[in-house]
């Protein structure tokens, strides 16, 4: 429910008794509000509203069978909840006290409880395990930033420079969307061929024609496939950044950058002063999201890499599936599944907390574009 | 408003981070022994062994149609590939709801032993099939650990072998092919110029290293576990065979750099268009010739060993590979099951079918034909008298995966120009052996 103090007319209000906030209102608002209810379309037509001094029991079962219809219609989705995320979930975080190995996949009521174990060692840092998960962990961190960070400046700078309209936009726009388009396997696998250090495009033309490296590299394993999972992760999610960003740059009027030019303002300044801040609302969400994305990403290392990632590629989701399924260990699997989850939520909090603090000061300038954040 | 959409977002959140918590959730638990409830259906999970599902298809369905008419059984056929098939059998073995009888890679067989998820081939279940006695033993020795009654029979078998490009040695000046590493090491650098190499790897593949650290420890004398089954990864022993089988790429040059990132049988297309001259590899015919290869310009030998007089283990040239038979412990048609696995590790059966495979057959009564190409006369005696089981130990497969992935790592080194050393080579593999953890 909404609580803002402005009454909002785009809510719809069903009843002002199911509402906690408002006190008792007057008769007169009370009778707005039900002819409000009445005219809004889909709304079963309700009986005659009683005479105000016979309230009490009738008014009461009214209210519950009011409060109570939205509840049950809930439930369908309640249920559903359950069964596809919460079933699951508390599922994975019991295994993770479970030293849960393939003597009990068969019946996992059997495996022992192993307390803390699991986590104990995903966390010993001063362990091999420990030390092998962290060290996942800190290339993941740099990789999503890295991945994240390139992903969203390629994507805003071709939304921006789209923002004008020009012949052949539309095609280019289509072009840039692609990667997005193209199934994850198909597309990664074709870069695992462009990156073959033999007979792979990439060292063809890095070596063969321009004669930019001494010898042939190799991409697919060793350091340098740290730089290959970046250049196909900002290739694979950069399209995202790029539609998001252009639809959100629709809403921006564009009298407001007319305005700033007849002031004087150049192209730098209408982005840092207009184009930016309009988009604060979508970047907000887009880089939760890319982030989340990148940080979890399974499919384009696992493509490009197979079973085993080369150390310097060796990202945490990809390192968990092998401590799990492919040692049959899944007990330890779900124990760092679940410091990964914890230490998710935590990052997401906290980026909420901190965007949300800075978001009014932004924007308090122009009050229109205030209502419209709610609905992104 | 805003509060709401916080809460909003934090939930959405959640449900987008918890997808990796509950991605290894789900399941139940079931105890069902097996039944006789179906007993006019089977279902069977097949293996990938010829070069598409489709062929496999095409090959099997001719021979359940057989079955069937013998038994009335009707036999619902999946081909699977083997990049799924462990989490296939995993979550099989986890939900109860699973095929009547698979197929399993044997170097599972003691891993899947443990989970109990197998019919164990017990006494009793033996003698339904034709008794213990149809098997040849090193075949059985792969089929879970010893003293327990085995998780599944031996089906197809498989060894290593080198093959070596007839036209190359010839030019190359080098009559026979080597019988120890020194000698294909010569040979190696004999045929190593140009864009030409002595020996193709499969170097970027933790499975095919960790079998060839395997049989090169085995040669040293050591072993990746001990008897009580602990792991002993950074054993000098296990050090020289892991650094021996590195130095092809790394010291001796024998192998071209860019095997290090090899693993999609590249090692297999660069011998057979002669960019190498040697290859180590299980039953090679087929896929060689898919690549253009014919019989006619190849030759098959044993694995070499240290020293011609070496004997027993330290002779072992290759390790037992092949596919198991096994029947799951949930089936509803526990005697269809084993009427079917009886069928197929029948004379004929395996016939047939180890030689469309290109396989050798682990029932003895099928070896005694005359042999039908040169792959399986080599297979046939190294079984015998040289091929060792993997260790039949659960960990296992932490095995080939830790030790495996070191290898690869030690190979991107050294094709990167970095120096391998026995020092960094024990590092690695202490490292792998801390993995293991318990």
């Amino acid at each position: 429910m909404p609580r803002g103090n402005r009454p909002s007319t785009a809510a719809p209000v069903p009843d002002p008794g199911t509402s906690a906030l408002p006190p008792p209102a007057p008769a007169g608002a009370a009778k707005d509000a039900r002819q409000d209810t009445l005219a809004s379309p889909g709304h079963a037509p309700a009986p005659p509203p009683p005479p105000s001094r016979e309230r009490g029991a009738s008014a009461l079962r009214d209210r519950v069978r009011h409060a109570g219809l939205p509840y049950l219609l809930l439930v369908p989705a309640l249920v559903l909840e359950l069964l596809v995320h919460i079933v699951p979930m508390v599922t994975g975080i019991t295994m993770a006290f479970r030293d849960l190995t393939q003597e009990y996949i068969r019946n996992w009521g059997a495996a022992p409880w192993a307390g803390l174990d699991n986590f104990h060692i995903a966390v010993d840092v001063n362990a091999p395990v420990g030390e092998a998960l962290l060290r996942s962990f800190a290339i993941t961190c740099a990789f999503t930033v890295l991945a994240v960070g390139l992903a969203w400046l390629l994507g805003a700078t071709a939304a921006i420079l789209m923002q004008d309209t020009f012949r052949g936009r539309g095609l280019l726009r289509a072009l840039f969307l692609t990667p997005y388009a193209l199934p994850v396997y198909a597309a990664v696998i074709t870069w695992s061929f462009l990156l073959q250090r033999d007979n792979g495009l990439v060292n063809h033309v890095l070596h063969d024609q321009l004669g930019l490296t001494d010898a042939p590299t190799f991409w697919l394993v060793g350091d340098n496939s740290f730089v290959s999972l970046v250049v196909v992760s900002v290739w694979r999610t950069w399209p995202f950044a790029f539609l998001m960003l252009t639809a959100a740059l629709q809403n921006i009027p564009r009298d407001v950058y007319e305005a700033s030019a007849i002031d004087g303002a150049g192209m730098w300044r209408q982005i840092r002063h207009i184009t930016l801040p309009a988009l604060r609302p979508v970047n907000q969400v887009l880089v939760l999201v890319l982030f989340l994305w990148t940080f979890n990403d399974f499919n384009v290392p696992f493509v490009l890499f197979g079973k085993s990632a080369p150390e310097s590629a060796d990202l945490i989701s990809l390192h968990i599936y092998q401590s799990s399924f492919a040692t049959w260990d899944f007990g330890a699997g779900s124990a760092k599944s679940v410091l990964l989850l914890l230490f998710l939520l935590l990052v997401t909090a906290a980026y909420l907390l901190l965007t949300r603090e800075r978001a009014p000061r932004a924007t308090r300038s122009r009050g229109t574009r205030r209502r419209k954040r709610v609905h992104v | 408003m805003r509060r709401f959409r916080t809460a909003a977002a934090a939930a959405l959140t959640t449900a987008l981070t918890a997808a990796l918590a509950s991605g290894c959730g789900g399941g139940t638990t079931t105890d069902g022994a097996g039944s006789n409830d179906k007993p006019k259906e089977l279902t069977y999970w097949a293996t990938n062994q010829a070069s598409s599902l489709q062929k496999d298809k095409k090959i099997l369905k001719p021979e359940l149609a057989k079955f069937e008419k013998q038994t009335g059984i009707k036999v619902k056929l999946e081909v699977i590939p083997w990049s799924s098939l462990l989490d296939r059998i995993l979550a099989a073995a986890s939900s109860g709801q699973g095929p009547d009888v698979l197929n399993i890679g044997n170097t599972w067989s003691s891993s899947l032993q443990k989970s109990d998820a197998l019919l164990p081939f017990d006494g009793k279940n033996m003698a339904k099939i034709g008794g213990k006695g149809r098997f040849s033993p090193s075949a059985l020795a792969a089929t879970g650990a010893e003293g327990k009654p085995p998780a599944a029979v031996p089906l197809y078998s498989l060894t290593y072998a080198l093959y070596y490009n007839k036209q190359m040695f010839r030019q190359a000046g080098i009559d026979e092919p080597p019988k120890t590493w020194k000698e294909l090491v010569a040979a190696g650098e004999k045929l190593t110029d140009d864009g030409h190499y002595g020996l193709a790897l499969e170097a970027g593949d933790p499975v095919e290293n960790a079998h060839h650290a395997f049989v090169f420890a085995k040669q040293h004398g050591a072993d990746f576990f001990d008897a009580s089954g602990k792991p002993t990864f950074d054993k000098p022993g296990n050090v020289k065979a892991v650094k021996q089988y590195v130095d092809f790429l790394a010291e001796d040059r024998i192998s071209a750099k860019g095997n290090a990132e090899y693993a999609a049988r590249q090692s297999v297309r660069d011998f057979a268009k002669g960019k190498a001259g040697m290859l180590l590899w299980q039953a090679a015919g087929s896929q060689l010739l898919g690549n253009g290869m014919k019989p006619a310009d190849y030759g098959v030998a044993p694995v070499p060993v240290q020293s011609v007089s070496d004997t027993g283990d330290r002779g072992t040239t290759s390790m037992v590979a092949g596919i198991n038979l096994a029947v799951f412990k949930n089936t509803d048609n526990i005697d269809g099951a084993l009427k079917f696995v009886k069928f197929m590790t029948s004379d004929a059966e395996q016939h047939k079918l180890n030689t469309t495979y290109g396989s050798l057959s682990p029932v003895r009564a099928a070896q005694k034909a005359a042999p039908r190409d040169k792959d399986e006369k080599v297979m046939r005696s190294v079984l015998a008298d040289s091929a060792a089981p993997l260790p039949q130990v659960p960990d296992e497969s932490k095995f080939e995966t830790l030790v495996g992935t070191a290898m690869k790592e030690l190979f991107a080194q050294a094709a990167a120009g970095r120096e391998v050393t026995t020092d960094s080579v024990r590092e690695r593999l202490a490292k792998a052996q801390q993995q293991m953890r318990k």
